[in-house]
């Protein structure tokens, strides 16, 4: 079948360059409902190049073995690999080494971060500079993730800490003039997001993280849509902690990274315990390796960090600099397109701050269900709901808005698609005539 | 512009319902309420039963929510079809239905028992959105359940 569809011309990327990288992904030539598929659902899952499908495959029929135990030769590569993977991904993020911490997904990591401190504050090692209680407060923002929010509802009920929230402004953006009287002496932690899962809003991390700072709070930064799409220093950040997963950034499901300043990783106690990530263990106590190992108890995904290594370095070779100013240029046309249509409202639309390839919006009279039904009659797929942000909805007045989000491999056709398919949903379901 | 398939689960009988729902607005006196929420979108329903005492028959259904066109328009094609049945054989009516949706489109709802909401059987072709349809009849189901346990 010959290409006529083939991508226009979009930011940082030649045509052939785009094309190219297209041809990494198989499943961007499926035909969904007779069209050919348009995917614009990369906020919730990222799709993998073969180079990825190619990179796991190679370790299962090459390397594979229980890593960090074992003296065989493929227990030995294995482990290699899994190291390799880990040296692969702080590079990526400007971190050492051994501040990269392997998890499930970035949930996992903000509820090792959250169970640690709260061992910490029952006394189970640790810091005592880090152990939380009455009068302490943790902040996040109105815009988190459940992810980041729920583990801290959760931390502040067994500790009896406070959790308070810093608002977010009709346009999307934090609403910095109130920092200062919500981030204060009594904030031991700060949770927030570097971009918003729902409005692709980039947040201040500086004047957080300068905030935090002043008044001795450790921070923890949701980079789950950054770390996929912009270029990501953790270290020129300042943070203390950040999380991200595998699977967003054309990686595997099933890892995760947790990012932690060395000296407060083992400052920390361990969250999930058993094997391998103890020195001497008697029948009544056990001692705990540093830091990363203190915290990948059992036994590990392997397989999962070699994929991601691979997702790294296929990020690497295209550029991180290319992919957001492809995706900026994209996310600019989405919401250009969106807010020009009748009846559609762009969450946080915000001319001058920074964004991902990244919108949702609410289209007035047509619930979101029905908006990506319709889409999804066509081939593209975008997300519905509430995309795991209810406080953030409920600030602007929705239940749920529907989603499109971009990658690498997306187009500014696509995003021309979406467009027009939501100005035909407004006519489908009566909403304008 | 639009697949069949895709008029075929937006019939506009459905689309009329989700418009102009019957039954829409709480009333005082029901024999039983039940609130269910759809985890996966946060769509909402608070569905109350209204029962004649003695004959077990529903002499109204009442309901409040907010959701997608095929949540709403079951509601109210739900409330269409509850009235007059004895609670029972609106019991039977709720295993139809589910029987049906959970079909992937192999069940055609059965309209001389179901009515018009017979017309949400292409919902079933569409797994994700069974329970959309099925919002309304859960909460419903969850109702009877009450007014048979305060017996």
């Amino acid at each position: 079948m010959t290409d006529t569809t083939s991508p226009t011309l979009t930011g940082a990327f030649s045509d052939a360059e785009l094309r190219d990288i297209r041809a990494d992904f198989a499943i961007l030539g499926t035909v969904v409902n007779g069209a050919p598929l348009v995917y614009l659902d990369s906020g919730a899952t990222s799709q993998k190049p073969r180079q990825v499908l190619d990179a796991e495959r190679y370790f299962y029929e090459h390397d594979n073995a229980a890593v960090h135990r074992g003296a065989h030769t493929l227990a030995a590569l294995a482990t290699e690999s899994f190291e390799d993977a880990r040296a692969v991904v702080a590079r990526f993020v400007g971190a050492a080494d051994d501040e990269i911490v392997w998890t499930s997904n970035a949930t996992e990591g903000i509820n090792l971060v959250a169970y640690a401190i709260s061992n910490a504050s029952l006394g189970r090692g640790g810091d005592d500079a880090l152990r939380i209680g009455p009068g302490d407060e943790i902040v996040v923002t109105e815009m988190e993730h459940h992810a980041n929010l729920i583990p801290w509802q959760e931390l502040a009920a067994r500790t009896g800490a406070t959790l308070r929230f810093i608002p977010i402004l009709d346009d999307g953006s934090l609403d910095l003039d109130r920092l200062d009287s919500i981030v204060t002496e009594r904030t031991r932690v700060l949770a927030f997001t570097h971009v918003s899962n729902v409005l692709g809003i980039v947040n201040p991390v500086d004047v957080l993280v300068a905030r935090a700072r002043a008044v001795g709070a450790v921070t923890v930064l949701d980079a789950c849509q950054s770390a996929p799409h912009l270029t990501l220093d953790l270290k020129a950040l300042g943070v203390d902690f950040a999380v991200f997963s595998g699977h967003k950034m054309l990686g595997p499901t099933g890892i995760g990274v947790l990012y932690g300043r060395s000296e407060l990783l083992n400052a920390l106690p361990p969250f999930l315990t058993g094997g391998s990530m103890i020195t001497t263990v008697t029948m009544e106590s056990a001692q705990y390796l540093p830091a990363p190992q203190r915290f990948e108890a059992g036994t590990q995904r392997v397989s999962q960090t070699v994929g991601l290594a691979a997702a790294v370095r296929y990020l690497e070779t295209v550029g991180m600099h290319r992919i957001a100013e492809h995706e900026a240029a994209l996310g600019e046309r989405l919401v250009a397109g969106l807010a020009a249509l009748p009846g559609v409202t762009v969450l946080g639309q915000a001319a001058g701050l920074h964004r991902v390839g990244l919108a949702s919006f609410d289209l007035a009279g047509v619930h979101s269900h029905d908006v990506g039904q319709f889409l999804d009659d066509r081939g593209i797929a975008v997300r519905v709901g509430h995309h795991c942000a209810q406080p953030l909805h409920r600030r602007f007045g929705v239940t749920s808005t529907t989603r499109a989000s971009a990658y690498l491999y997306s187009t500014a056709d696509e995003i021309d698609q979406v467009v027009d398919g939501v100005r035909d949903a407004a006519t489908f379901f009566g909403v304008t005539r | 512009m639009s697949s069949t398939e895709l008029q075929a689960l937006y019939q506009e009988l459905i689309l009329d319902h989700s418009r102009h729902p019957q039954g829409f607005g709480l009333k005082d006196g029901a024999a039983a309420q039940s609130h269910q929420v759809n985890p996966t979108c946060g769509d909402e329903v608070t569905l109350q039963l209204h029962v004649e005492p003695g004959t077990d028959t529903v002499t109204a259904v009442t309901w409040e929510g907010h959701g997608c066109a095929i949540s709403q328009s079951s509601a109210s094609l739900f409330t269409e079809m509850a009235v007059g049945l004895t609670l029972p054989d609106l019991q039977g009516r709720i295993d139809l239905f589910r029987t049906a949706m959970r079909s992937r489109g192999a069940i055609e709802p059965d309209e001389e028992l179901l009515g018009d909401a017979a017309a949400l059987g292409g919902v079933s072709k569409y797994i994700a959105r069974v329970k959309c349809a099925m919002l309304a009849w859960v909460a419903a189901e969850h109702a009877i359940a009450q007014v048979d346990a305060a017996r």
